[in-house]
């Protein structure tokens, strides 16, 4: 069987037509004055997904969040969460939990009565209280810190205090707003497996908000990629990087190169679009128009790059040059100069330590791909 | 050079305010203090003794040996002077309390006010300062006097029929200082607030907590440094004010400030008056001293 990706785990009830979404966006509008924040927004979400909405400041991600926990009215639209409108509903009657990018700890509190917070605005009963903070002073390691005060503790500690405050009511929902955002580069990638496994164990619909595309691919099962208001694709981290439906995502989520080109033919699930230095033979959309421009989306390591032409040269190949070489470490990336000027990226995955007769600035090399390797874009 | 220079400049920008402290606290103090030691006398100075250096070393011990605590045990025994404490203490206490809750719904409002009109609200509350502080007292003696636009107002409008009596009772101090220490108690409280980051009430009310709920429990506590020193600010000139209850004050009305007056200028008493001013900077003093100690050290203890 073939998939896009490997597969983190097996669940998909956005697949299934007869599961129900748990949290639901039905034609939501909010206009900020004359500013559009969303616009004409339907998104689905459903029970148990780790839900990321990507996208660049502005973009009304984090509007979409602020209006699910409560703290905007949407100007026109619903938002059904388990079944119920909830737009009557105020932030501190709704059944989910934010946690914020600031952290918002209060700093008058110590750690723990922060934890303990939101129980005691329900009135649970001291002991429990107790009980379910230690609880989660253990669920994110910090049980020695419990009488601190949030000053007195590093980002990371008040990352995770902010996430045990959020989690303590066991909400039906956690909102996440950019929560790794303010953690440094190692802490980040360790708290993003922590969060996922802690999601897993837990057993609830998490909704984050992030504009770091590695974040969201890292933790969703499926990202919306919005801009202006708008989602522009929702799908699985592997669908969103290997089949992109617009330049706008392709172009968003990593590194892409993008040949353009004329629809010379269509048909046999096939199209051919010619370039200035490619004529691309892919999968794609027979449908397309002949003469239409198109392009063609493929991702750098997904172009190799060789001494010697390929077998059919004409096709899927072209000639170029070395242009510039950047060495990262796990991989190296060329810049290859196409005969019509145009750069392209491809890279290599450095397996072994040693290459023998290494590729150089300034080399004629050939580039080519397969025909799976990309994906065709309509304008 | 440079170096030397700058070193030299850094070490006298840190006396400046030791200086500054010594030259117009500490030795106007003492000086103070040791005129309440001595005894009057119908002379010029009019107390004695009096240290001069023509004495020579003998002479200066001999006066020495003159100075006694007799003026403070005397405070201790008229119960005029106690009185008149409590009753500052008592009078700077509710004005206090009546400007805390005045000022703060108004720090409040400032705080939540867009970001452009914050400046020119904060200049509307210091906007007073420009007219003389004498003039805006008289001018509550014309707005409180039985014939005065208070009761004018209140008659013409159907509301009362005999004039209210507030002028030269102790309301009028209350109106008097309230209106008067206003801003000291607005900007310490607005600061506060307007620090404060906004996601912190979101938080409370997304952890369940209803708006009125989350003041009390979130914006009341973390504004209380702006409320302690917004109540010393206005508390601690107000207990030894004199001009507002002498201008507005009734003459049954016991306010230190005028007890103060009184010694100094119509009994001409320096070493009793010099008493009563050290026995109120120790009033004050010492309860704010403990208070800070205790501050510091809960801070001390948070860490």
């Amino acid at each position: 069987m073939k998939s896009l990706g490997n597969i983190r785990r097996s669940f998909a009830p956005w697949a299934d037509p007869d599961s129900k979404p748990f949290i639901s966006f039905r034609n939501i509008t909010k206009k900020f004055g004359d500013f559009t924040a969303v616009d004409n927004l339907t998104l689905d979400i459903y029970h148990r997904e780790f839900f990321a909405l990507l996208g660049a400041s502005g973009c009304g991600k984090s509007t979409l969040l602020r209006m699910l926990a409560g703290f905007e009215r949407p100007t026109s639209g619903e938002i059904i969460l388990d079944g119920q409108d909830i737009a009557g509903i105020p932030p501190y009657r709704r059944p989910v939990n934010m946690m914020f990018q600031s952290y918002a700890l209060f700093p008058h509190m110590t750690v723990e009565s922060n934890i303990g917070f939101g129980l005691r605005q329900d009135g649970m009963p001291k002991a429990e209280i107790a009980e379910r903070v230690k609880q989660m002073l253990k669920l994110v390691k910090l049980e020695q810190f419990a009488k601190r005060k949030p000053q007195q503790l590093s980002g990371g500690q008040r990352q995770r205090v902010a996430l045990a405050r959020s989690l303590a009511k066991r909400p039906k929902v956690l909102l996440l707003d950019e929560p790794l955002g303010a953690l440094d580069k190692k802490l980040r990638e360790e708290t993003q497996f922590e969060l996922m496994d802690l999601q897993q164990e837990l057993g609830l619909t998490f909704v984050v908000v992030t504009h770091d595309q590695e974040e969201a691919m890292t933790m969703a099962d499926r990202i919306a990629v919005m801009s202006h208001g708008k989602v522009i694709q929702v799908a699985t981290p592997a669908e969103i990087y290997e089949a992109p439906n617009s330049r706008f995502v392709a172009d968003f989520i990593g590194d892409v190169n993008i040949l353009e080109g004329k629809v010379k033919a269509a048909g046999n699930g096939r199209v051919e679009i010619a370039g200035e230095d490619f004529t691309v033979r892919a999968l794609g959309d027979t449908q397309l128009a002949m003469g239409a421009s198109a392009g063609f989306a493929i991702r750098p390591e997904k172009l190799k790059i060789s001494r010697t032409a390929p077998a059919d040269a004409t096709i899927n190949a072209s000639e170029g040059e070395i242009w510039d070489i950047a060495y990262l470490g796990d991989m190296t990336v060329f810049h290859v100069r196409l005969p019509s000027g145009k750069v392209v990226k491809t890279s290599m995955l450095n397996a072994q330590r040693e290459v023998e007769n290494p590729i150089g600035y300034d080399e004629k090399v050939w580039v080519s791909f397969a025909e799976t390797g990309g994906v065709v874009l309509k304008d | 050079m440079t170096k030397l220079g700058s070193r030299i400049f850094s070490r006298l920008v840190i006396i400046v305010p030791y200086a500054w402290l010594l030259f117009f606290f500490l030795i106007p103090f003492v000086i103070v203090f040791r005129i309440s030691l001595s005894t009057t006398a119908i002379a010029q100075p009019p107390y004695e003794p009096v240290f001069r250096l023509a004495d020579g070393l003998a002479g200066i011990i001999d006066n020495i040996r003159q100075l006694s605590f007799d003026n403070f045990v005397w405070l201790t025994e008229d119960a005029l002077y106690i009185n008149a404490y409590l009753s500052s203490l008592k009078i700077a206490g509710i004005s206090t309390f009546l400007t805390l809750l005045i000022a703060y719904p108004i720090a409040y409002g400032m705080a939540q006010a867009p970001r452009t009109w914050r400046p020119t609200l904060l200049m509307l509350v210091i906007l007073p300062f420009w007219t003389s502080f004498l003039i805006r007292v008289y001018a509550w003696i014309a707005i409180l006097k039985p014939e005065g636009l208070l009761n004018q107002l209140l008659i013409s409008a159907g509301l009362i029929n005999e004039p209210l009596i507030i002028l030269n009772t102790n309301w009028a101090i209350y109106i008097g200082i309230v209106y008067s220490y206003l801003p000291f108690m607005i900007l310490p409280i607005y600061s506060a607030l307007e620090k404060m980051d906004h996601s912190l009430i979101e938080a409370a009310e997304d952890l369940g907590c209803p708006p009125i709920s989350a003041f009390w429990k979130v914006t009341f506590p973390l504004s209380l440094a702006g409320v302690v020193a917004g109540c010393m600010l206005v508390f601690i000139p107000a207990v030894g004010e004199f001009v507002i209850p002498d201008l507005l004050g009734g003459s049954q009305t016991l306010m230190i400030g005028k007890t103060l007056w009184t010694e100094f200028n119509a009994n001409r008493d320096w070493p009793v008056s010099a008493a009563v001013a050290t026995v109120l900077l120790l009033i004050l003093v010492v309860p704010i001293v403990f208070f800070q100690n205790m501050q510091a050290k809960a801070e001390e203890r948070g860490k």
